[in-house]
Protein backbone atom coordinates (compact mmCIF):
# COMPACT_ATOMS: atom_id res chain seq x y z
CA UNK A 1 0.00 0.00 0.00
CA UNK A 2 2.30 2.46 1.03
CA UNK A 3 5.34 1.10 -0.78
CA UNK A 4 4.59 2.86 -4.30
CA UNK A 5 4.62 6.23 -2.51
CA UNK A 6 7.79 4.90 -0.71
CA UNK A 7 9.24 3.99 -3.91
CA UNK A 8 8.57 7.90 -5.36
CA UNK A 9 10.03 9.39 -1.98
CA UNK A 10 13.05 6.69 -1.97
CA UNK A 11 14.11 8.44 -5.66
CA UNK A 12 13.29 12.04 -3.69
CA UNK A 13 15.19 11.53 -0.68
CA UNK A 14 18.18 10.24 -2.85
CA UNK A 15 18.32 12.81 -5.58
CA UNK A 16 18.08 15.72 -3.01
CA UNK A 17 20.95 14.36 -0.76
CA UNK A 18 23.30 14.41 -4.34
CA UNK A 19 22.60 18.14 -4.43
CA UNK A 20 23.40 18.01 -0.16
CA UNK A 21 20.14 18.48 1.06
CA UNK A 22 17.91 16.52 2.81
CA UNK A 23 14.04 15.94 2.37
CA UNK A 24 13.15 17.28 6.63
CA UNK A 25 15.16 20.27 5.55
CA UNK A 26 18.44 19.29 7.46
CA UNK A 27 22.00 19.54 6.28
CA UNK A 28 23.93 16.20 5.69
CA UNK A 29 25.55 16.73 8.95
CA UNK A 30 22.64 17.51 11.33
CA UNK A 31 20.95 15.39 13.98
CA UNK A 32 17.27 15.54 14.67
CA UNK A 33 15.89 17.41 17.22
CA UNK A 34 17.10 15.77 20.67
CA UNK A 35 15.46 15.00 24.31
CA UNK A 36 16.79 13.29 27.15
CA UNK A 37 14.49 12.27 30.25
CA UNK A 38 16.29 10.72 33.00
CA UNK A 39 15.02 8.93 35.81
CA UNK A 40 11.52 8.03 34.22
CA UNK A 41 11.53 4.55 35.85
CA UNK A 42 11.20 4.56 39.62
CA UNK A 43 11.76 0.81 40.13
CA UNK A 44 14.78 0.81 37.76
CA UNK A 45 18.04 2.01 39.18
CA UNK A 46 18.78 4.06 36.53
CA UNK A 47 16.35 5.13 33.37
CA UNK A 48 15.99 7.22 30.46
CA UNK A 49 13.91 8.32 27.40
CA UNK A 50 15.81 9.66 24.79
CA UNK A 51 14.01 11.10 21.62
CA UNK A 52 16.02 11.95 18.55
CA UNK A 53 13.06 12.98 16.06
CA UNK A 54 9.80 10.24 16.53
CA UNK A 55 12.31 7.60 17.21
CA UNK A 56 11.85 7.22 21.00
CA UNK A 57 14.07 4.45 23.25
CA UNK A 58 14.22 4.05 26.33
CA UNK A 59 16.51 2.41 28.88
CA UNK A 60 16.72 1.12 32.04
CA UNK A 61 19.38 -0.47 33.98
CA UNK A 62 19.06 -2.84 37.10
CA UNK A 63 21.59 -3.67 39.58
CA UNK A 64 21.96 -7.14 41.34
CA UNK A 65 24.37 -8.95 43.09
CA UNK A 66 26.06 -12.04 41.00
CA UNK A 67 29.52 -13.33 40.27
CA UNK A 68 32.22 -12.16 38.24
CA UNK A 69 33.56 -13.59 34.91
CA UNK A 70 36.63 -16.12 35.92
CA UNK A 71 39.22 -13.91 33.70
CA UNK A 72 38.49 -10.69 34.89
CA UNK A 73 37.61 -11.46 39.31
CA UNK A 74 37.89 -7.27 40.43
CA UNK A 75 35.80 -6.30 38.05
CA UNK A 76 31.53 -5.86 37.93
CA UNK A 77 29.61 -7.10 34.66
CA UNK A 78 28.07 -5.67 32.21
CA UNK A 79 25.52 -7.10 29.95
CA UNK A 80 23.42 -5.20 26.99
CA UNK A 81 20.23 -6.64 25.71
CA UNK A 82 17.82 -4.90 23.04
CA UNK A 83 14.63 -5.43 22.60
CA UNK A 84 12.64 -4.33 19.34
CA UNK A 85 9.11 -4.03 20.60
CA UNK A 86 6.42 -5.00 18.36
CA UNK A 87 4.54 -1.95 19.06
CA UNK A 88 7.43 -0.02 17.48
CA UNK A 89 7.51 -0.83 13.85
CA UNK A 90 4.96 -2.75 11.55
CA UNK A 91 8.02 -4.56 10.99
CA UNK A 92 8.79 -5.68 14.34
CA UNK A 93 7.77 -9.41 15.26
CA UNK A 94 7.47 -10.75 18.73
CA UNK A 95 9.60 -13.47 19.75
CA UNK A 96 13.05 -14.34 20.55
CA UNK A 97 15.69 -11.83 19.56
CA UNK A 98 16.99 -11.33 16.03
CA UNK A 99 19.90 -10.40 14.21
CA UNK A 100 18.72 -6.90 13.98
CA UNK A 101 18.65 -6.79 18.20
CA UNK A 102 21.30 -8.72 18.73
CA UNK A 103 23.91 -6.69 16.52
CA UNK A 104 21.91 -3.30 18.23
CA UNK A 105 22.42 -4.56 21.57
CA UNK A 106 26.31 -5.56 20.67
CA UNK A 107 27.19 -2.26 19.18
CA UNK A 108 25.47 -0.31 22.19
CA UNK A 109 27.64 -3.13 24.78
CA UNK A 110 30.87 -2.39 22.97
CA UNK A 111 30.56 1.43 23.04
CA UNK A 112 30.24 1.33 27.22
CA UNK A 113 32.79 -1.66 27.18
CA UNK A 114 35.56 -0.46 25.40
CA UNK A 115 35.16 3.13 26.30
CA UNK A 116 35.81 1.86 29.55
CA UNK A 117 32.81 4.16 30.74
CA UNK A 118 32.24 2.08 33.69
CA UNK A 119 34.20 1.82 36.48
CA UNK A 120 34.04 -1.79 36.71
CA UNK A 121 36.71 -2.25 39.91
CA UNK A 122 34.38 -0.30 42.04
CA UNK A 123 31.54 -2.42 41.34
CA UNK A 124 33.74 -4.95 43.11
CA UNK A 125 32.73 -6.39 46.55
CA UNK A 126 34.80 -9.96 47.11
CA UNK A 127 37.30 -10.06 44.18
CA UNK A 128 36.14 -13.84 42.39
CA UNK A 129 32.94 -14.02 44.24
CA UNK A 130 31.19 -11.52 44.80
CA UNK A 131 30.04 -8.16 42.14
CA UNK A 132 27.59 -5.97 41.47
CA UNK A 133 25.87 -6.79 38.01
CA UNK A 134 24.70 -4.24 36.07
CA UNK A 135 21.98 -4.95 33.58
CA UNK A 136 20.79 -2.54 30.57
CA UNK A 137 17.93 -3.50 28.91
CA UNK A 138 17.20 -1.09 26.09
CA UNK A 139 14.00 -0.71 24.62
CA UNK A 140 12.50 0.69 21.26
CA UNK A 141 9.39 2.25 21.89
CA UNK A 142 8.76 4.09 18.03
CA UNK A 143 11.10 2.99 15.04
CA UNK A 144 11.78 5.79 12.66
CA UNK A 145 15.46 5.49 12.14
CA UNK A 146 18.86 5.49 13.78
CA UNK A 147 18.13 3.22 16.12
CA UNK A 148 21.86 3.04 16.99
CA UNK A 149 22.62 6.74 18.03
CA UNK A 150 19.11 6.76 20.28
CA UNK A 151 20.00 3.31 21.79
CA UNK A 152 23.41 4.25 22.47
CA UNK A 153 22.60 7.74 24.28
CA UNK A 154 19.86 6.02 26.06
CA UNK A 155 21.70 3.48 27.38
CA UNK A 156 24.31 6.02 28.42
CA UNK A 157 21.52 8.71 30.07
CA UNK A 158 20.57 5.84 32.01
CA UNK A 159 23.62 4.66 33.69
CA UNK A 160 24.49 8.06 34.36
CA UNK A 161 21.34 7.96 36.16
CA UNK A 162 21.80 4.71 37.82
CA UNK A 163 21.95 4.12 41.68
CA UNK A 164 23.53 1.39 43.63
CA UNK A 165 22.48 0.24 46.90
CA UNK A 166 25.03 0.21 49.78
CA UNK A 167 25.70 -2.54 51.08
CA UNK A 168 27.85 -3.95 54.60
CA UNK A 169 29.75 -7.28 54.78
CA UNK A 170 28.35 -8.91 58.20
CA UNK A 171 29.90 -12.58 58.94
CA UNK A 172 30.99 -12.68 55.43
CA UNK A 173 27.60 -12.40 54.04
CA UNK A 174 26.84 -9.30 51.83
CA UNK A 175 23.87 -6.99 53.43
CA UNK A 176 22.69 -4.11 51.19
CA UNK A 177 21.54 -1.31 52.96
CA UNK A 178 19.38 1.77 53.38
CA UNK A 179 21.17 4.79 51.23
CA UNK A 180 22.41 5.05 47.46
CA UNK A 181 25.28 5.36 45.56
CA UNK A 182 26.11 6.78 42.32
CA UNK A 183 27.21 4.25 39.87
CA UNK A 184 31.03 5.15 39.01
CA UNK A 185 31.05 6.18 35.55
CA UNK A 186 34.81 7.46 34.01
CA UNK A 187 33.73 7.83 30.51
CA UNK A 188 30.50 8.88 28.57
CA UNK A 189 30.39 7.13 25.04
CA UNK A 190 28.54 8.66 22.09
CA UNK A 191 27.78 6.90 18.98
CA UNK A 192 27.57 8.68 15.77
CA UNK A 193 25.73 6.79 12.81
CA UNK A 194 26.01 7.67 8.70
CA UNK A 195 23.84 6.55 5.88
CA UNK A 196 25.54 6.37 3.02
CA UNK A 197 22.92 7.38 0.18
CA UNK A 198 24.69 7.60 -3.75
CA UNK A 199 27.89 9.08 -2.74
CA UNK A 200 27.11 11.02 0.18
CA UNK A 201 27.35 10.41 3.88
CA UNK A 202 24.20 11.67 6.05
CA UNK A 203 24.51 11.67 9.57
CA UNK A 204 21.54 10.87 11.99
CA UNK A 205 19.56 8.94 8.71
CA UNK A 206 15.75 8.63 9.76
CA UNK A 207 13.50 5.73 8.50
CA UNK A 208 12.96 6.93 5.14
CA UNK A 209 16.56 7.26 4.32
CA UNK A 210 17.75 4.04 6.22
CA UNK A 211 15.48 2.53 3.07
CA UNK A 212 17.49 3.86 0.78
CA UNK A 213 20.46 3.51 2.14
CA UNK A 214 23.15 1.23 0.74
CA UNK A 215 25.21 0.71 3.83
CA UNK A 216 25.57 2.62 6.86
CA UNK A 217 28.85 2.97 9.47
CA UNK A 218 28.72 3.96 13.43
CA UNK A 219 31.61 4.96 16.09
CA UNK A 220 31.63 5.71 19.11
CA UNK A 221 33.98 8.30 20.61
CA UNK A 222 34.70 8.52 24.26
CA UNK A 223 35.22 11.83 26.18
CA UNK A 224 39.39 12.13 24.95
CA UNK A 225 38.10 11.92 21.21
CA UNK A 226 39.23 8.55 20.71
CA UNK A 227 37.57 6.15 18.68
CA UNK A 228 36.48 3.15 21.26
CA UNK A 229 33.83 1.46 18.65
CA UNK A 230 32.99 0.87 14.68
CA UNK A 231 30.42 -1.41 13.16
CA UNK A 232 29.14 -1.00 9.51
CA UNK A 233 26.50 -2.66 8.05
CA UNK A 234 24.55 -3.00 5.47
CA UNK A 235 24.32 -4.25 1.93
CA UNK A 236 26.68 -1.62 0.48
CA UNK A 237 30.29 -0.57 0.95
CA UNK A 238 32.76 2.49 2.39
CA UNK A 239 35.35 3.82 0.47
CA UNK A 240 38.36 4.40 2.22
CA UNK A 241 38.11 8.34 1.91
CA UNK A 242 34.87 7.58 3.17
CA UNK A 243 35.67 5.81 6.54
CA UNK A 244 37.98 8.63 7.18
CA UNK A 245 35.47 11.49 6.40
CA UNK A 246 33.21 9.96 8.97
CA UNK A 247 35.48 9.86 11.79
CA UNK A 248 36.41 12.99 11.51
CA UNK A 249 32.93 14.38 11.10
CA UNK A 250 31.81 11.65 14.10
CA UNK A 251 34.54 13.07 16.22
CA UNK A 252 32.58 16.75 16.45
CA UNK A 253 29.14 15.65 16.07
CA UNK A 254 29.97 13.44 19.33
CA UNK A 255 31.24 16.47 21.05
CA UNK A 256 28.66 18.43 20.51
CA UNK A 257 25.98 15.73 21.69
CA UNK A 258 27.90 14.53 24.46
CA UNK A 259 27.08 18.39 26.13
CA UNK A 260 23.29 17.29 26.14
CA UNK A 261 23.85 14.51 28.58
CA UNK A 262 23.76 15.70 32.28
CA UNK A 263 26.67 14.56 34.73
CA UNK B 1 47.50 -21.22 30.16
CA UNK B 2 47.25 -18.30 32.31
CA UNK B 3 50.94 -16.90 32.27
CA UNK B 4 50.28 -13.22 30.43
CA UNK B 5 53.39 -12.64 28.09
CA UNK B 6 55.48 -9.64 29.58
CA UNK B 7 55.19 -7.41 26.03
CA UNK B 8 53.37 -8.54 22.95
CA UNK B 9 56.13 -6.49 21.24
CA UNK B 10 59.71 -5.88 22.34
CA UNK B 11 61.57 -2.41 21.23
CA UNK B 12 62.94 -3.54 18.28
CA UNK B 13 59.43 -4.14 16.76
CA UNK B 14 59.35 -7.71 17.54
CA UNK B 15 55.98 -9.75 17.85
CA UNK B 16 55.37 -12.73 20.47
CA UNK B 17 55.20 -15.02 16.95
CA UNK B 18 58.95 -13.22 15.51
CA UNK B 19 56.58 -11.01 13.12
CA UNK B 20 57.19 -7.63 12.21
CA UNK B 21 54.54 -5.05 13.04
CA UNK B 22 53.53 -4.93 9.42
CA UNK B 23 54.07 -9.05 8.55
CA UNK B 24 50.51 -11.42 8.17
CA UNK B 25 50.77 -15.37 9.60
CA UNK B 26 51.52 -18.09 7.27
CA UNK B 27 48.26 -18.44 5.07
CA UNK B 28 47.38 -21.71 3.19
CA UNK B 29 44.08 -21.57 1.06
CA UNK B 30 42.38 -24.85 -0.68
CA UNK B 31 39.48 -24.57 -2.96
CA UNK B 32 37.32 -26.96 -3.76
CA UNK B 33 37.75 -28.93 -0.65
CA UNK B 34 34.22 -30.39 -0.51
CA UNK B 35 32.46 -32.49 -2.65
CA UNK B 36 28.77 -32.05 -2.00
CA UNK B 37 29.08 -28.24 -2.06
CA UNK B 38 28.58 -26.07 -4.85
CA UNK B 39 31.42 -24.52 -4.12
CA UNK B 40 33.77 -24.74 -1.04
CA UNK B 41 37.26 -23.69 0.60
CA UNK B 42 39.85 -24.25 3.51
CA UNK B 43 41.91 -21.77 5.18
CA UNK B 44 44.68 -21.79 7.12
CA UNK B 45 45.74 -18.53 8.73
CA UNK B 46 48.08 -18.68 11.36
CA UNK B 47 46.20 -21.08 13.87
CA UNK B 48 42.72 -20.98 12.42
CA UNK B 49 41.47 -23.61 10.42
CA UNK B 50 38.23 -22.62 8.63
CA UNK B 51 35.82 -24.79 6.07
CA UNK B 52 33.44 -22.83 4.31
CA UNK B 53 30.77 -24.51 1.96
CA UNK B 54 28.65 -22.57 -0.67
CA UNK B 55 25.49 -23.91 -1.91
CA UNK B 56 23.55 -22.30 -4.60
CA UNK B 57 21.79 -20.78 -6.30
CA UNK B 58 18.88 -23.34 -5.08
CA UNK B 59 15.28 -23.14 -3.95
CA UNK B 60 14.71 -21.03 -0.96
CA UNK B 61 13.33 -23.11 1.93
CA UNK B 62 11.08 -21.59 3.53
CA UNK B 63 9.79 -20.63 0.26
CA UNK B 64 8.30 -17.07 1.84
CA UNK B 65 11.49 -15.61 2.10
CA UNK B 66 11.48 -15.73 -1.39
CA UNK B 67 12.66 -12.63 -3.10
CA UNK B 68 11.12 -11.75 -6.14
CA UNK B 69 13.94 -9.12 -7.32
CA UNK B 70 17.33 -10.93 -6.46
CA UNK B 71 19.09 -13.83 -4.80
CA UNK B 72 18.68 -14.39 -0.83
CA UNK B 73 22.10 -14.44 0.44
CA UNK B 74 21.99 -16.46 4.14
CA UNK B 75 25.40 -17.00 6.19
CA UNK B 76 26.29 -19.22 8.81
CA UNK B 77 29.06 -18.42 11.55
CA UNK B 78 29.41 -21.05 13.40
CA UNK B 79 32.45 -22.14 15.85
CA UNK B 80 33.19 -25.82 16.91
CA UNK B 81 32.68 -26.70 19.87
CA UNK B 82 36.52 -28.08 20.31
CA UNK B 83 37.81 -24.50 18.15
CA UNK B 84 38.82 -22.93 21.70
CA UNK B 85 40.40 -23.23 24.99
CA UNK B 86 36.91 -23.87 27.05
CA UNK B 87 34.46 -25.65 24.89
CA UNK B 88 32.23 -23.56 23.36
CA UNK B 89 28.37 -24.27 23.09
CA UNK B 90 27.30 -25.50 19.88
CA UNK B 91 23.80 -23.18 20.26
CA UNK B 92 24.68 -19.94 18.30
CA UNK B 93 25.67 -17.50 20.45
CA UNK B 94 24.97 -13.72 20.26
CA UNK B 95 28.47 -13.15 19.02
CA UNK B 96 27.79 -15.74 16.18
CA UNK B 97 24.42 -14.33 15.30
CA UNK B 98 26.25 -10.93 14.80
CA UNK B 99 29.61 -12.22 12.77
CA UNK B 100 26.92 -14.09 10.53
CA UNK B 101 25.38 -10.60 9.84
CA UNK B 102 28.36 -8.73 9.03
CA UNK B 103 30.04 -11.62 7.19
CA UNK B 104 26.97 -11.79 5.17
CA UNK B 105 26.59 -7.93 4.31
CA UNK B 106 30.58 -8.23 3.88
CA UNK B 107 29.99 -11.04 1.00
CA UNK B 108 26.45 -9.32 -0.56
CA UNK B 109 28.17 -6.23 -2.43
CA UNK B 110 30.32 -8.53 -4.27
CA UNK B 111 27.52 -10.55 -5.92
CA UNK B 112 25.71 -10.06 -8.24
CA UNK B 113 22.08 -10.80 -6.46
CA UNK B 114 20.36 -9.79 -9.12
CA UNK B 115 21.01 -12.78 -11.73
CA UNK B 116 19.01 -15.12 -9.76
CA UNK B 117 16.04 -13.99 -8.86
CA UNK B 118 13.40 -16.11 -6.16
CA UNK B 119 16.69 -18.53 -5.23
CA UNK B 120 18.60 -18.93 -2.33
CA UNK B 121 22.60 -18.53 -1.59
CA UNK B 122 23.63 -20.64 1.27
CA UNK B 123 27.14 -20.08 2.94
CA UNK B 124 28.43 -21.96 5.80
CA UNK B 125 31.16 -21.33 7.68
CA UNK B 126 32.76 -23.79 10.32
CA UNK B 127 35.81 -22.06 12.61
CA UNK B 128 37.28 -25.64 13.36
CA UNK B 129 40.28 -23.66 14.92
CA UNK B 130 40.17 -20.27 16.21
CA UNK B 131 43.30 -18.21 16.96
CA UNK B 132 42.04 -14.26 16.56
CA UNK B 133 40.73 -12.94 13.33
CA UNK B 134 38.10 -15.94 12.90
CA UNK B 135 35.64 -13.15 11.45
CA UNK B 136 38.19 -11.96 8.83
CA UNK B 137 39.82 -15.52 7.40
CA UNK B 138 35.90 -16.64 7.25
CA UNK B 139 35.39 -13.93 4.69
CA UNK B 140 38.57 -14.57 2.71
CA UNK B 141 37.45 -18.24 2.70
CA UNK B 142 33.74 -17.59 2.09
CA UNK B 143 34.45 -15.42 -0.79
CA UNK B 144 36.70 -17.93 -2.48
CA UNK B 145 33.57 -20.43 -1.84
CA UNK B 146 30.95 -18.53 -3.71
CA UNK B 147 33.48 -18.07 -6.44
CA UNK B 148 34.26 -21.57 -6.61
CA UNK B 149 30.67 -21.81 -6.87
CA UNK B 150 30.74 -20.02 -10.51
CA UNK B 151 28.22 -17.60 -8.89
CA UNK B 152 29.08 -14.09 -10.71
CA UNK B 153 31.11 -11.42 -8.68
CA UNK B 154 32.27 -8.20 -9.43
CA UNK B 155 35.11 -9.17 -7.17
CA UNK B 156 36.91 -11.28 -4.70
CA UNK B 157 36.49 -10.02 -0.90
CA UNK B 158 39.30 -10.85 1.31
CA UNK B 159 39.64 -9.51 5.14
CA UNK B 160 42.13 -8.62 7.30
CA UNK B 161 42.66 -7.29 10.60
CA UNK B 162 45.44 -4.42 12.05
CA UNK B 163 44.80 -3.13 15.44
CA UNK B 164 47.25 -1.54 18.24
CA UNK B 165 49.36 -3.59 20.39
CA UNK B 166 51.53 -1.69 23.43
CA UNK B 167 51.83 1.10 20.93
CA UNK B 168 52.25 -0.28 17.89
CA UNK B 169 49.97 -0.13 14.87
CA UNK B 170 50.60 -3.84 13.86
CA UNK B 171 48.61 -5.98 10.71
CA UNK B 172 46.88 -9.16 11.60
CA UNK B 173 46.75 -9.57 15.77
CA UNK B 174 46.67 -13.24 16.79
CA UNK B 175 44.82 -14.57 19.76
CA UNK B 176 46.86 -12.91 22.53
CA UNK B 177 46.95 -10.21 20.75
CA UNK B 178 43.35 -9.64 20.11
CA UNK B 179 43.07 -10.33 23.35
CA UNK B 180 45.74 -8.45 25.44
CA UNK B 181 45.98 -5.52 22.61
CA UNK B 182 44.29 -2.29 22.87
CA UNK B 183 42.32 -1.96 19.61
CA UNK B 184 40.97 -4.50 16.86
CA UNK B 185 40.12 -3.24 13.33
CA UNK B 186 38.91 -5.96 10.76
CA UNK B 187 38.15 -4.93 7.46
CA UNK B 188 36.76 -6.70 4.37
CA UNK B 189 37.87 -4.94 1.03
CA UNK B 190 37.34 -5.57 -2.26
CA UNK B 191 40.35 -5.12 -3.36
CA UNK B 192 39.57 -4.03 -7.48
CA UNK B 193 37.07 -1.47 -6.54
CA UNK B 194 39.17 0.14 -3.16
CA UNK B 195 35.59 -0.82 -1.27
CA UNK B 196 35.29 -1.49 2.17
CA UNK B 197 32.28 -4.06 2.87
CA UNK B 198 33.47 -4.98 6.06
CA UNK B 199 34.91 -2.10 9.18
CA UNK B 200 34.16 -3.47 12.74
CA UNK B 201 36.80 -1.95 15.62
CA UNK B 202 36.67 -2.53 19.35
CA UNK B 203 39.55 -0.70 21.29
CA UNK B 204 40.55 2.65 21.78
CA UNK B 205 42.52 4.86 19.15
CA UNK B 206 42.99 8.38 17.83
CA UNK B 207 41.43 9.51 14.51
CA UNK B 208 45.06 9.15 13.34
CA UNK B 209 45.58 5.58 14.49
CA UNK B 210 42.53 4.44 12.90
CA UNK B 211 43.59 5.78 9.63
CA UNK B 212 46.95 4.04 9.90
CA UNK B 213 45.39 1.06 10.86
CA UNK B 214 42.72 0.83 8.34
CA UNK B 215 45.59 1.48 5.75
CA UNK B 216 47.54 -1.18 7.31
CA UNK B 217 44.76 -3.19 7.27
CA UNK B 218 44.02 -2.52 3.39
CA UNK B 219 47.56 -3.60 2.56
CA UNK B 220 47.26 -6.40 4.00
CA UNK B 221 43.99 -7.43 2.29
CA UNK B 222 45.75 -6.95 -1.07
CA UNK B 223 48.48 -9.24 -0.11
CA UNK B 224 45.87 -12.06 0.99
CA UNK B 225 44.15 -11.50 -2.22
CA UNK B 226 46.85 -12.27 -4.13
CA UNK B 227 47.04 -15.68 -2.55
CA UNK B 228 43.55 -16.06 -2.94
CA UNK B 229 43.22 -15.71 -6.76
CA UNK B 230 46.62 -17.99 -7.01
CA UNK B 231 44.81 -20.54 -5.42
CA UNK B 232 41.42 -20.38 -7.51
CA UNK B 233 43.44 -20.37 -10.23
CA UNK B 234 45.76 -23.22 -9.73
CA UNK B 235 42.34 -25.37 -9.33
CA UNK B 236 41.58 -24.81 -12.86
CA UNK B 237 45.49 -24.94 -14.14
CA UNK B 238 45.71 -28.40 -12.57
CA UNK B 239 42.54 -29.20 -14.21
CA UNK B 240 44.38 -28.80 -17.48
CA UNK B 241 47.32 -30.01 -17.18
CA UNK B 242 45.62 -33.55 -16.50
CA UNK B 243 43.77 -33.36 -19.87
CA UNK B 244 47.29 -32.89 -22.13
Amino acid sequence: MSSVITRLKQKQIAQLIEKGKRLDGRELTDYREITIEQGIIERAEGSARVLLGKTEVMAGTKVELGKPFPDTPNDGVLTVNAELVPLASPTFEPGPPGENSIELARIVDRGIRESKAIDTEKLCIEPGKKVFVIFVDVYVLNHDGNLIDASALAATAALLNTKMSKYQIEEGEVKLTSGYTQLPMKKHPITVTFAKIGNKLVVDPWLEEEQVMDARISMAFDDDDNICAIQKGGNGYFTPEQIQEAAKTAKEKAKQLRKKLDW
Amino acid sequence: MNDKPEKLIDKKGVRLDGRKPDELRPIKIDVGVLSNADGSAYIEHGKNKILAGAYGPREVHPKHLALQDRMLLRCRYHMAPFSVQERKSPAPSRREVELSKVIRESLEPSIFMEYYPRTALDVFVEVLQADGGTRCASITAAALAVADAGIPMRDIVVACAAGKVEDTIVLDLMDEEDKLGSADVPLALMPNLNAVTLLQMDGILTVEEFEQAVNLAIEGCKKISAIQKETLKAKYVDVKEVEE
